[in-house]
């Protein structure tokens, strides 16, 4: 039986990740789930948050956004609008993010607006968690 | 005639415009191969994207999804037109233009109504000439684009289609075929078509996670912004292979030009040699006289 699986992150704009790995846990829509090696064909939606497979026992953090994954036997092809792993988050650019997002809800303009925000909001708030949970296991 | 000095000078003047016209052909292809490396990032996003959406559509009535399902009555079409902003690319935002005019009329000639979204300045430029209506318009975006724009544009289209603004939506983009050869095409976006495509690999039985109906409801959206992130690419790249090939020959027009003057230069020369010898002789003689 394989011991690992292959887990791929593509975005529009590059492929962010194609790394063998040991196990996989992905923000799906109704909840986490995990992935190990010989799963069953599975098709979910996912949330936005953070990802996290493991490697040599180690794990790892990507931030996803607006995507789905497909899992196989032997693959997870994960498809997000966003995805970036936990040392390339702009932790900085986040938190302007997330101050403008927050502003913008004050001011309660539009609906659409609102909504906007408040996704922003939410992007730049898990982008911090990724890089936090990331910085806490002390992998990077 | 054109005296010496006139010629020289526009020898010099000529000898500009090819410095320039060759460094935009060298700014256009380092250009295109940048658009051509982010096409080329995409495909597998967009190939695995449309195996998913065509496997899941192929599951369901297209009645469970209003982006899926075709109307009944068609009566306003929308037409996403995707141009460059700037021109020094030959006839490349024309044959555009040209492009989704013929749609329009074409849609029109059967009691159709068109709107048009312009993506790019030269285009939104052309339809303002014409009746028809711009609902919404992307200038100077061409320049550096990211998936944020096809967003943003996808949700336009989306709005619109889910109320009533649109029955169906046209996409009319520059395809990118070769350095040589590009070409406008056109294709709908909305409803989604999923007949027709091939699916690579075998279907295999999915666990589905909402349901296929909630994946759908997920995945439509973005098949809109998919298609659009799609056009812009195209397009981006066609422009710059269009300027490539513009610049180049704007670059021999001027090789050729200054041999051509350089020619009238050198009898010019040769004529005004020519007198004054002429001048020299006359001269002698007429003191030997």
């Amino acid at each position: 039986m394989a011991k690992t699986i292959a887990l791929e992150i593509v975005t529009p704009d590059r492929k962010v990740l194609a790394e063998e790995v040991e196990y996989v846990g992905a923000p799906g829509i109704n909840g986490e789930f995990g992935v190990l090696p010989n799963h069953i064909p599975f098709l979910s939606a996912l949330g936005i948050g953070s990802l996290y497979y493991k490697k040599d026992g180690k794990k790892r953090y990507v931030f996803v956004a607006g995507g789905f994954a497909e899992v196989s036997p032997t693959k997870v092809t994960v498809l997000a609008e966003v995805a970036e792993r936990a040392e390339e988050i702009d932790l900085e650019r986040a938190r302007r993010a997330q101050e403008r997002a927050e502003q913008r809800m004050r001011q309660q303009q539009e609906k659409i607006d609102h909504a906007r925000a408040q996704a922003a909001l939410a992007r730049a708030l898990h982008r911090m968690k990724t890089r936090q949970q990331a910085a806490s296991e002390g992998g990077h | 005639m054109a005296s010496l000095r006139d010629i020289k000078n526009k020898i010099t003047g000529v000898k500009k415009t090819k410095q320039i016209t060759k460094a935009m052909n060298m700014v256009a292809s380092a250009k295109l191969r940048g658009a051509q490396n982010r096409i080329e990032r995409f495909r597998p996003y967009a190939d695995k994207f449309y195996d998913i959406l065509v496997d899941l559509a192929s599951r369901v009535e297209p009645g469970v999804h209003p982006l899926l399902a075709k109307r009944e009555v068609v009566q306003s079409i929308g037409i996403v037109l995707v141009t460059s902003d700037k021109g020094l690319c030959g006839s490349f935002n024309a044959n555009l233009c040209n492009a989704a005019l013929r749609l329009a009329q074409h849609k029109e000639a059967e009691g159709k109504t068109v709107k048009f979204i312009c993506i790019g300045k030269k285009g939104r430029d052309f339809i303002r000439k014409t009746p028809y209506e711009i609902v919404a318009q992307f200038p100077e975006h061409m320049n550096s684009f990211d998936f944020q724009l096809a967003s943003e544009a996808g949700n336009l289209v989306i709005e619109g289609y889910l109320s009533g603004l649109f029955d169906e939506v046209h996409i009319v983009y520059g395809k990118f075929v070769s350095l040589v050869k590009q070409e406008p095409a056109s294709a709908q976006i909305l409803p989604a078509q999923t007949e027709g495509v091939e699916v690579s690999g075998p279907q295999s039985e999915y666990i589905f996670e909402p349901s296929v109906e909630g994946l759908l409801a997920e995945l439509l959206p973005r098949y809109v912004k998919v298609q659009v992130y799609r056009g812009l690419l195209d397009t981006s790249a066609s422009e710059h292979a269009a300027r490539m090939t513009a610049m180049d020959n704007a670059t021999k027009n001027c090789d050729e030009m200054v041999g051509t003057l350089t020619l009238a230069f050198n009898k010019a020369r040769q004529a005004s040699i020519t007198t004054q010898l002429m001048d020299i002789v006359g001269g002698a003689e007429a003191l030997k006289g």
